[in-house]
């Protein structure tokens, strides 16, 4: 494409292509991102170019790939444009009739989302309960946008803001407008990225300046930036030339993990067409603004999403975090002012400058303004991305947007923030969703990983496999950090085999508040409260390890055995057929042996004996001394 | 200048001066371990460890590494502060009790016993042999490797280094055990010159008032000839 000279340039090219397009002729919208891709949404892409091809539909319908939409648990779906059609979970044969269908206009009722409460199909994604509870100002335009390529961006008036910016001319405007927005860093922290940015505005220029995006999102169970830099990389870019434009920054970098290769593969092609059209690099549209940004990626450390951490990583050394002051503002990426920021903090950076910072203010509370991105996964039925407004609370997203538990047992809590969150209970869940009210409770934000738990899972597990992961992520200089991480999870590894007594409770709590107060970055001063927040909530669990050795969720496997009550078993067999490795044996019609040095406790036999069988308890499940 | 607030007492120093040095120049006892005057703080023992700021936004830092700055109010033996230190002095213990300095650390504040699995380890990864390799000796011969648990001190990918000049520095200033030298077990050497078996005691003959820099390293003490021991 020829490189755009002028303002008036841009312009041209986005109503040409704008007016290129027939709105009357419909879309196939596959999703496929990692997930999609992952579920088989390759097949559907080329049977739908065979399909169309093969059939001569080219002038009839249209294909349009791209990133996550966020219903991931339906994934491999499609979506038709302009009618908003949903289909879930396709295989190759249903692609075909869909093309075909879709051509002519039709929907094939057969293969619509059917609801489990009402048991009724429904047509249209803006019907399904998961899409309608949820303000979908980012993750739509992942639907609208074919992320390689910039046209498709354009024609959805992408980069509109940057050129609305650049026509104005007036650098404070911006800062003044993200501060008025009320937009908080997403990263977990939620500083005001107003303050961020006008305080890295007044440091003097000459010198450079660094934006960062920390695009490292290390949270296990969490990729909301995925699917925004998969999705719509071409929104962050915009995001940081609005946002140099602003306060003066030279040069961007994004900051990408390596484990996340299709979301470098579109940024790198996104970038490369950003050059290639003008849009970024030397004298940007002749405005005399000039802006490049380039990648760096990670290698594998959680600790290097911490942004002094990162700034390290990014300079060469080892990803180990500093004292804060200096601030990054102040002293950055080789000494020059640098402000790092979250993927969702910059993709929410044009939608403030098109829709204007009251507009933007009014969705969520005062003080946290704007929509978040969760990512929410566990024992829920609807698992995948759901973008909320700010104040919506917990049961809101699980039962309304989640739909409830996915299996037969109770939502017992919910983790939020990652391996620096904690639990929230099901007798909280009408806490709203906003920064302070999670910390509150003795959780965080975090970058938005939320996990459903339910009546079997083991809280005691949970803390000890949050703290196995923080002791490995640990970069080691802080003592107490270290070796804090290591004796907790040796604590609660001996608590869940059997070992714990109710010394090691109070042990557990003291140095939990110690190793957060003496911890120099977040990792340190946020891995206490997996352990904090699940001993104040479910204290008697960690109570019912210590006390009577047994796991009430019958997950910490060395603490429950099973047993068959002669009396009460009929002899049906259910359990003879579901036990994988024959521990179970016994004739019909006479009581059933357990033969326990071949018992893996798996709980087939149990749950087939509550659930199905006449017994109903003749299966128990009982502490193993 | 600057002037700042500690333990009430108001102090008036250089910018620059750490909260660690203007808490000593008044007099309040900190405990440290991976503090030497002459390298740079590091900031990685947190035992010196103090409270700055008031009610909801207090929090500690380490006084070795927090430049003072005007109108701040230091607290160096708050409450929180003391079961820190407490605790800090715990996990030292159960991970490193054969270290004198540690256990005199421990009795000045009455820490007599500790709660963990005990450990004995001979390095708590202080990084004070880092910091003396390279600034004071200005050979860089060692350095950190790895992360968390796996966090170590030694030559890059363990290979003899070229650069160590046998100077002793680093176990000089070990506090976690001061057999740093590991003459008779080679493969745990952190510098790898043993292996060299070149210490100078050996070459020269034995002296009675000789006074070995490296003592005590074992090289003397698994000599075959007879050797008439220092007392």
């Amino acid at each position: 494409m020829e490189r755009l000279k002028t303002i008036e340039d841009f312009g041209a090219l986005q109503n040409r292509i704008v007016s290129d397009r027939d709105p009357s002729i419909p879309v196939i919208v596959i999703s496929a991102g990692t997930c999609g891709q992952a579920s088989g949404a390759n097949d559907l892409i080329r049977v739908t170019k065979r399909e169309i091809l093969a059939k001569g539909l080219a002038e009839k319908i249209h294909l349009r790939i791209t990133g996550c939409h966020g219903f991931c648990q339906a994934e491999p779906s499609v979506l038709i444009e302009p009618r908003g059609t949903f289909y879930p979970r396709l295989g190759i044969k249903e692609m075909t009739r869909i093309v075909e269908a879709a051509a002519r206009g039709d929907v094939l009722q057969e293969l619509l989302w059917r609801d489990p409460k009402t048991r009724k199909r429904v047509e249209k994604q803006s019907d399904i309960p998961f899409f309608q509870s949820q303000t979908r100002t980012i993750l739509s335009r992942n639907e609208k946008v074919d992320p390689i390529r910039i046209c498709n961006y354009i024609e959805n008036r992408g980069y509109s803001s940057l050129v609305r910016v650049l026509e104005k001319g007036d650098p404070r405007r911006v800062v003044e407008e993200v501060k008025a927005s009320g937009l908080r860093g997403r990263g977990g922290a939620g500083f005001p990225t107003g303050r961020k940015w006008e305080l890295l505005a007044k440091q003097p220029n000459g010198r450079g300046k660094f934006l960062v995006c920390n695009a490292d999102e290390g949270d296990p169970g969490a990729y909301m930036d995925r699917s925004v830099l998969e999705g719509n990389p071409h929104s962050i870019i915009e995001g940081m030339l609005i946002g140099a434009y602003g306060t003066g920054a030279t040069a961007g970098i994004v900051y990408v993990r390596t484990e996340y290769p299709l979301a470098i593969k579109h940024l790198v092609i996104a970038l490369r067409q950003a050059r290639e059209l003008g849009l970024l690099g030397e004298n940007i549209l002749e405005t005399g603004f000039s802006f490049d940004i380039e990648m760096v990626k990670g290698a594998g450390a959680f600790v290097c999403g911490e942004e002094t951490a990162l700034m390290r990583s990014v300079e060469g050394r080892i990803g180990e975090p500093r004292q804060r002051p200096p601030y990054p503002v102040e002293k950055g990426i080789d000494g020059k002012p640098t402000a790092i920021n979250n993927v969702e903090t910059w993709a929410n950076i044009p939608i403030i400058i098109t829709s204007g910072a009251g507009e933007f203010a009014k969705i969520g509370t005062p003080q946290n303004t704007g929509t978040k991105i969760f990512s929410l996964v566990g024992k829920v039925k609807n698992t995948g991305l759901v973008e909320v407004p700010m104040g919506i609370t917990v049961g809101e997203i699980v039962h309304d947007i989640g739909g409830g538990p996915s299996g037969r047992a109770e939502i017992k809590a919910v983790q939020t923030g990652g391996p620096s969150g904690g639990c929230i209970p099901t007798s909280m869940f009408d806490l709203p969703i906003d920064y302070e009210s999670l910390t509150k409770a003795g959780s965080i934000m975090g970058s938005g990983g939320m996990i459903v738990m339910d009546e079997n899972t083991c809280m005691v597990d949970i803390a000890k496999y949050f703290m196995q992961f923080l002791k490995d992520e640990s970069c080691g200089k802080c003592f107490t950090c270290r070796k804090g991480t290591q004796r907790m999870w040796e604590i609660l590894d001996d608590i869940s085999k059997g070992r714990g007594t109710p010394e090691m409770l109070d042990l557990l709590e003291e140095l939990a508040l110690v190793v957060r107060d003496t911890s120099m970055c977040g990792l340190g001063q946020t891995a206490s409260n997996p352990v904090l927040s699940t001993l104040r909530y479910f204290r008697d669990e960690y109570l019912t390890h210590v006390e009577r050795k047994f796991c009430p969720a019958m997950v910490c496997r060395d603490l429950f055995t099973y047993r068959v009550i002669a009396e009460k078993c009929t002899g049906c067999a259910l359990c003879v057929k579901v036990c994988p490795t024959g521990a179970i044996t016994g004739p019909r019609k006479e009581p059933h042996n357990l033969d326990l040095s071949k018992c893996i406790k798996c709980r087939a036999c149990y749950d087939v004996c509550k659930f199905e069988a006449i017994a109903g308890d003749a299966i128990i499940i009982v502490p193993a001394k | 200048m600057v002037t700042l607030t500690i333990n009430g007492l108001p102090v008036t120093v250089e910018e620059g001066t750490t909260l660690l040095e203007a808490a000593r120049f008044l007099g309040f006892p900190i405990p440290t371990l991976c503090h030497l005057d002459g390298l740079t703080p590091y900031g990685a023992c947190r035992l010196c460890v103090v409270e700055i700021g008031e009610d909801s936004k207090a929090r500690l830092v380490t006084s070795c590494t927090f430049p003072a700055q005007n109108g701040l109010k230091v607290r160096t033996a708050s409450s929180r502060v003391v079961r820190a230190r407490k605790m800090i002095l715990e996990l030292l213990l159960a991970s490193c009790p054969q270290s004198k300095i540690i256990q005199d650390l421990a009795s000045a504040y009455e820490v007599h016993q500790q709660r963990f699995r005990q450990e004995y380890e001979d390095c708590i990864l202080c990084g004070l042999c880092v910091r003396m390799c390279e600034e004071q000796m200005m050979a860089k011969a060692i350095g950190f490797r790895g992360r968390g648990e796996k966090r170590s001190i030694g030559t890059p990918f363990d290979v003899h280094s070229e650069v160590c000049r046998l100077c002793g520095g680093c176990m000089y200033v070990c506090p976690a055990c001061q057999l740093r030298c590991t003459y008779n077990q080679p493969e745990k050497a952190i510098c790898g010159s043993c292996a060299n078996l070149s210490p100078p005691c050996l070459e020269k003959k034995p002296f009675d008032d000789m006074m070995c820099y490296m003592d005590p390293c074992v090289a003397c003490e698994i000599q075959e000839r007879p050797r008439r021991i220092k007392e």
